[in-house]
């Protein structure tokens, strides 16, 4: 199991902040899955190892995360809010555009493993609404149309 | 990058570096930057705390607790170390201030953390910031290694003999992990499931340790009050609500944002002078005074100042900051089910009330909301949730409650629209004309 070196420096960091190892793995699972794309059996094994936890211990926590996924995802995942201040904004019917646009429901990724799409509860940008996260980017004001413009541009970064 | 926003009424105090590039350490420093807590170390212990409990600063995490009296619950000596932790999961839904605060002015939190570890005897603390906002994570990463390359944190801080250390922490995903006793279970490599008390955190905290619990606002505020005074604080607000507060306006408003009001501004004048008022020619219906937890109040309700007390009095609560608008074409069956939907997906499950609960709420709003609900529904809506009330592990199941019978009190006619097969009476308004319109 190899990660990449910046995981490997934030991992060593990390390890210095806490007066017990346990307290690094809520972060360290997520820089994880943002390395490996999800969490696999593998990852899983070697941060347990690492942590001298079990694998029980660190799939217990893992279940409890909205964020941590054991499931592969497509490249980008689209995040649309549908809480509140977003659904007096229009947050369904994005969610439903995106529906219709990428083919796929709530947690589904499309066929070419580019995009999943999830409905997620409130992301900080009730001010903004309604908004849609991409991977960890804020979209904020948006309108079909606009989620449109916002789909291409992933589309095309995605060719580069 | 979130959107700025001004309004003449402003007072601007935590909010006064915005759109400054104060995430510069050196442009900090020219705009007051780390003066408060050189101020502090000059300082005894007990005359910061006393500072901060007489600027009438209460908790901007949404239960508005006296920040120096809290402080004052730890205890001087300890055999464990004692911690400052920053709680900056915000996930309230209609709270975004925080966000703008580690945006914008980063070493204002740490700051506050620094003088809060001072004003208790604490030598270090944590920032933990939710994880979808990878991107201020970043900018606090960055802010803290300037703040260590200055020498402004680690050993012997501004040569005063004293060692500081702040430590960044990330989470992934958990509403409920922004109570605090979840909040250190979280930050301890665990499920977010609170903590029975007491014993409270300021006794016993993280990793056994006391621990001060912070909401981000209200720690980026204490550099201020250190350097104002306490006096010219509290004189910002009203009695026993000190300063100024980040209001987030969302909804239905022609000019939401995230004003700097000062505690005590009056809310209709939020609502129609701050936030433009409401779009399209509409009415408003109700307001989510702080955030989903607390009880709405309806459009003849918002004669009020905007302070903690006063909002208690009118039976609802000033809660996070999160002001939710929402017009007359908006059917509350379905704004009720959004928000037990939440709830729902939010509780941790520890303990029957808050689980069950909320699960059977939202399957019976939603049965209500598609039009199969009995009119036996709608008692045993409120009775569920007034059941919930105060029998809860953590306050999350209170607020599950709180909102869902302030509606059905407040909007009853609307539940008896939906009866029997009645298809809501606002589904017509459809899609399109509920998208946004921008001012
Ligand atoms: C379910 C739940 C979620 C909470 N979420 C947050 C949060 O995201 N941010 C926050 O500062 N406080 C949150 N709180 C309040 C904290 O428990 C705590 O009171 C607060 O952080 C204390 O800081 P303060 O005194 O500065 O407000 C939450 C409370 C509950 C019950
Ligand atoms: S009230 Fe809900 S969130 Fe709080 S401990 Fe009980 S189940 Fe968990
Ligand atoms: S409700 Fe959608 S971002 Fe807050």
């Amino acid at each position: 199991m190899r990660f990449s070196d910046q995981f490997e420096a934030r991992f060593t960091e990390m390890l210095t902040h806490y007066p017990t190892k346990r307290s690094v793995l809520v972060p360290t699972l997520l820089y994880a899955q943002d390395d490996a794309g999800f969490l696999s059996d593998e990852v899983i094994a070697e941060i347990a190892s690492r942590l001298d936890l079990t694998e029980l211990d660190v799939r217990n926590v893992i279940s409890y995360y909205s964020m941590l996924t054991c499931k592969p995802r497509g490249k980008f995942n689209v995040q649309v809010c549908t809480n509140i201040a977003c659904l007096l904004r229009g947050g369904e019917e994005l969610l439903e555009h995106c529906e219709k646009k990428l083919g796929v429901g709530h947690k589904g990724t499309t066929a070419d493993g580019l995009f999943s799409l999830e409905e997620v509860e409130c992301i900080g940008a009730c001010s903004w609404a309604p908004a849609v996260q991409v991977n960890y980017d804020f979209h904020e004001n948006l309108t079909p149309e606009k989620m449109d413009g916002v789909l291409d541009e992933y589309r095309k970064r995605a060719r580069q | 990058m979130a959107e700025l926003v001004s309004h003449p009424d402003e007072i601007r105090v935590v909010a006064k570096r915005f759109g400054k590039g104060a995430t510069n350490i050196d442009r900090y420093l020219g705009l007051d930057g780390y003066k408060a807590v050189q101020k502090a170390l000059a300082m005894q212990p007990d005359a910061i705390v006393n500072e901060v409990k007489n600027s009438g600063l209460r908790g901007r995490g949404g239960a508005g607790f006296n920040t120096g009296l809290k402080w004052s619950f730890v205890p001087k000596t300890s055999a464990k170390p004692k911690y400052i932790l920053c709680n900056g999961d915000e996930s309230e839904p209609g709270t975004c201030k925080d966000r703008l605060i580690f945006e914008h002015d980063p070493h204002a939190v740490i700051e506050g953390v620094m003088i809060a570890g001072l004003a208790v005897g604490a030598q270090s603390g944590y920032i933990y910031i939710r994880g979808e906002y990878r991107y201020l994570l970043e900018i606090m990463q960055k802010a803290i290694a300037d703040a260590y390359a200055k020498g402004f944190l680690g050993k012997n801080i501004f040569g005063s003999g004293r060692d500081f250390e702040i430590y960044w922490h990330g989470g992934a995903g958990a509403y409920e992990v922004g109570e605090e006793s979840a909040l250190m279970e979280s930050l301890e490599g665990k499920r977010g499931i609170p903590r029975i008390r007491p014993p409270f955190p300021a006794v016993v905290g993280l990793w056994g340790g006391p621990t001060v619990i912070n909401n981000a606002e209200t720690l980026a505020s204490v550099p201020h009050i250190i350097l104002g005074g306490a006096e010219w604080f509290a004189n910002l607000g009203t009695p026993k609500n000190g300063g100024t507060r980040l209001f987030c306006l969302s909804g239905h408003l022609n000019k939401p944002g995230v004003y700097e009001l000062p505690m005590g501004y009056n809310l209709k004048k939020m609502l129609y002078d701050v936030g433009g008022g409401i779009p399209n020619g509409r009415k408003l219906k109700a307001v989510v005074p702080g955030g989903s937890s607390c009880p709405l109040l309806t459009a003849d309700e918002i004669d009020l100042a905007m302070d903690f007390d006063t909002l208690m009095k009118a039976g609802s609560m000033l809660g996070s900051g999160g002001l939710v608008v929402v017009d007359d074409s908006t059917c509350m069956v379905k704004f009720a089910l959004r928000i037990m939907k939440f709830y729902r997906h939010e509780s941790c499950g520890w303990c029957i009330p808050c689980r069950e609960g909320t699960d059977w709420l939202e399957k019976t709003l939603s049965r209500f909301h598609s039009g199969g609900g009995i009119k036996k529904d709608i008692d045993n809506i409120q009775y569920l949730s007034e059941n919930m009330l105060g029998r809860t592990f953590c306050p999350l199941g209170d607020a599950a409650a709180l909102p869902t019978i302030s509606i059905v009190k407040k909007f009853r006619k609307e539940f008896e629209d939906h009866l029997e097969g009645k298809p809501c009476p606002f589904e017509k308004a459809g899609a399109v004309e509920r998208l946004p319109v921008f001012a």
